[in-house]
């Protein structure tokens, strides 16, 4: 991206493209300086979300699974190099349906979220929420939401809590690109900036809403534009580079913990299997899946970084193996616990039991 | 004839009416290119184009809206809400716009549009993707509500949805698409094919609205079902050897007394089925209406068999599902009282 000089605000320099006179821009976010164990900690918790993501398609293979499950395969770097940022003691989170990815990036126990996909009583909600409705207040992870955009309204609302009891916090609501033409987003918006909410507004733009690809249902496919008209700066990030996404983390927290209020980022990334378990893909061609897989795989890029500083080859299998171990005693878990027992079926519809 | 599920006999009513009638538009999440989450507008876009069958982003309350101006103005917009759990930011349109016009317009202003939408449970669809909505749609004045069992129903529902000049909401029980689904889930999966309601005619032909079908003939005791549970009834009374008779309503706004009214004062006994919550439920008004009308004639108190007052568990699934054993607890204890 072209730079221009910055404007009187003395923000640092921003792309052309977002340039507008008389209003203060984020930086220009710079890649992340990763120490060598930072480094291998995201190539950990990537390497663990896909080989959790890719044993879950194969419980649902095997029924062990039912009803809706959708993977984040491909998609590891934006829920690791964004949430690596955050302060899990003081920092919600909140996002849609495709949620297992960032509950691991938030250290969720992954024996209790196997558990939940097959919906068993040890499930972190009690088997009754299943793959999209999964929440840990302890975890300051607030789902999980089965209805495309609704989290960004509640994200927002976590938001004005962290403002009103002054507590430091910052909110990441996650959206799809699909979720960013729901009407209630904007409205969203609109709050956020009217009262400088501390939130980051983060669109996964993984080119596709279930089968409809972005510029066929956003007239303008450039997300990180979509909060101009409200004075939210937004920031287009490259979501398959995890050193990337984390840079970005850096810059737009600066921004919304100075108390400048939300601000948008979008993560250009990609999933590589289909919307759901039951979606052919065929909107798309087998080699626009491959091409990404063979140029842009976020996991093999961090490898070669870490090859690059020097890490030995047995240093990264020891983590494979250790990857491969938690992930199986999580399907074994989620397949010997029990399934939850009749009298919890009324449970927790409301506080009391009727 | 062919032998059509319901996704098949579905997306047969909309082509049929596309090619009857050009003011038909087909539009929706993903219904275009994709051809619907479900399958049910495969091939449209194809045969009509871009500008009759067409993608929306995600937007449910500006689709709505919208499709109601479309209507408003002249055209028919057949609208897929992709599942029934996403209709609530619609919702306003549907109740203040949708719902009101034809009256605020002094009869002006009507709107012949469909909002079509899979719903209902047994699929492990979890709380947001298997609700069953009915009855606020039915407590809402100024549209109807259409809810089909079988193939040949579906089409023939379908068609005279899009050409009634009301909004009608028409809800497709998404476990009923492949098959009479009858609640034993244990059971191997029937496929339409061997059921006699897959015959379904190519052409053009319709069911009305407001017209119930008498499932079962019986003497003993009337079952009130619509959707799959019509078909959780009929194994119901078959398996365990009852004479009931089971009543299809298909539409239940406008609601078929008539029918009703006919066989609970033949059997004097009547239970009512329904997947969704049982508290304010459609079954609460088909009670209301039971004894209003037949009193005099019932013989046990009304029964109602329905999902419990809680969210949809993704677990415990079959629990919630108010399937064959409930409801044979429930007629038993009709046909005691």
């Amino acid at each position: 991206m072209a730079k221009t000089p910055t404007t009187k605000s003395g923000a640092g320099d921003a792309p052309a493209a977002q340039q507008i006179s008389n209003r203060e821009r984020p930086a220009e976010p710079q890649r992340y300086e990763a120490s060598k164990e930072e480094m291998l900690e995201y190539y950990r918790q990537m390497l663990l979300i896909r080989r959790f993501e890719e044993k879950a398609g194969q419980l649902y293979g095997l029924g062990l699974i039912g009803g809706f499950c959708h993977l984040y395969i491909g998609q590891e770097a934006v829920a690791v190099g964004l949430q690596s940022a955050l302060d899990s003691k003081t920092d919600s989170v909140i996002t849609g349906y495709r949620d297992h990815g960032h509950m691991l990036a938030y250290g969720i126990d992954p024996n209790v979220i196997m558990a939940e996909l097959t919906g068993r009583a040890a499930g972190i909600s009690k088997g009754k929420g299943g793959s999209m409705h999964m929440f840990s207040v302890e975890h300051k992870f607030y789902g999980g939401h089965g209805i495309v955009g609704a989290q960004v309204s509640l994200g927002t609302g976590l938001a004005f809590k962290h403002k009103y009891s002054n507590d430091g916090g910052v909110c990441m609501a996650y959206f799809g690109d699909g979720a960013a033409n729901q009407g209630q987003v904007y409205e969203s918006f609109n709050m956020a900036e009217l009262w400088k909410l501390p939130i980051i507004y983060v669109i996964e733009n993984n080119q596709y809403a279930m089968g409809t690809s972005v510029n066929r249902a956003s007239s303008e496919d450039q997300l990180y534009k979509r909060g101009e008209s409200f004075r939210i700066p937004g920031i287009q990030v490259d979501g398959m580079d995890v050193l990337a996404v984390r840079g970005a983390a850096e810059e737009a927290l600066a921004w919304v913990r100075a108390g400048k209020g939300p601000i948008l980022l979008e993560l250009k990334t990609y999933r590589y299997r289909g919307h759901s378990m039951s979606d052919p893909a065929k909107y798309r061609s087998r080699d626009e899946v491959q091409a990404v897989r063979d140029k842009s795989d976020p996991i093999e890029a961090i490898k070669r970084e870490l090859e690059a500083a020097g890490v030995k080859a047995d240093e990264i299998k020891t983590i494979d193996n250790e990857i491969k171990r938690i992930v199986a005693e999580s399907a074994d878990f989620a397949e010997q616990s029990p399934e939850p027992d009749l009298s919890e079926l009324y449970t927790d519809a409301l506080v009391e039991k009727y | 004839m062919t032998v059509m599920n319901m996704i098949e006999a579905l997306n047969s009513a909309h082509d049929v009416m596309m090619g009857r009638d050009p003011d038909i538009v087909v539009m929706g999440e993903d219904v275009g290119y994709f051809g619907g989450v479900f399958r049910v507008t495969a091939g449209l876009q194809k045969k009509y184009g871009k500008t009759r069958a067409f993608d929306t982003p995600i937007a449910e309350g500006g689709i709505a809206g919208t499709a109601i101006g479309m209507a408003a103005y002249g055209l028919k917009p057949v609208v897929e809400m992709q599942f029934a759990d996403y209709i609530y930011p619609a919702f306003d349109q549907i109740v203040s716009e949708a719902g009101r016009m034809r009256y605020r317009t002094a009869g002006e202003w009507t709107l012949p549009m469909v909002f079509r939408s899979p719903y209902g449970g047994g699929i492990f669809g979890g709380q947001t993707h298997s609700q069953s909505p009915e009855a606020l749609f039915a407590h809402v004045c100024g549209i109807k509500t259409v809810i089909p069992s079988n193939p040949y129903d579906a089409k023939g529902l379908l068609i005279a949805a899009i050409e009634d000049p009301d909004p009608v909401i028409f809800f497709e029980p998404k476990r009923i698409y492949n098959g009479p689904f009858d609640g034993f889930h244990e059971r191997p999966v029937t496929p339409w094919a061997k059921h006699p309601a897959a015959e379904v005619p190519e052409g053009y032909y319709t069911v009305p609205l407001g017209k119930a079908a008498v499932a079962r003939e019986g003497n003993d005791v009337t079952i009130l079902a619509y959707g799959t549970m019509v078909h959780v009834a009929l194994a119901t009374a078959e398996e365990q050897g009852i004479d009931a008779e089971v009543i299809d309503l298909r539409t239940i706004v406008p609601v078929d007394i008539d029918t009703i009214e006919a066989s609970v004062k033949k059997t004097g006994r009547c239970v009512i089925i329904h997947e969704a919550t049982r508290t304010g439920g459609f079954g609460a008004e088909l009670a209301a209406l039971v004894q209003e009308r037949c009193f005099y004639h019932l013989e046990a108190p009304v029964q109602r068999v329905t999902g419990y007052d809680t969210p949809y568990p993704h677990s415990l699934e079959w629990t919630y599902f108010p399937g064959p054993t409930r409801l044979g607890i429930a007629l038993k204890k009709a046909l005691e009282d």
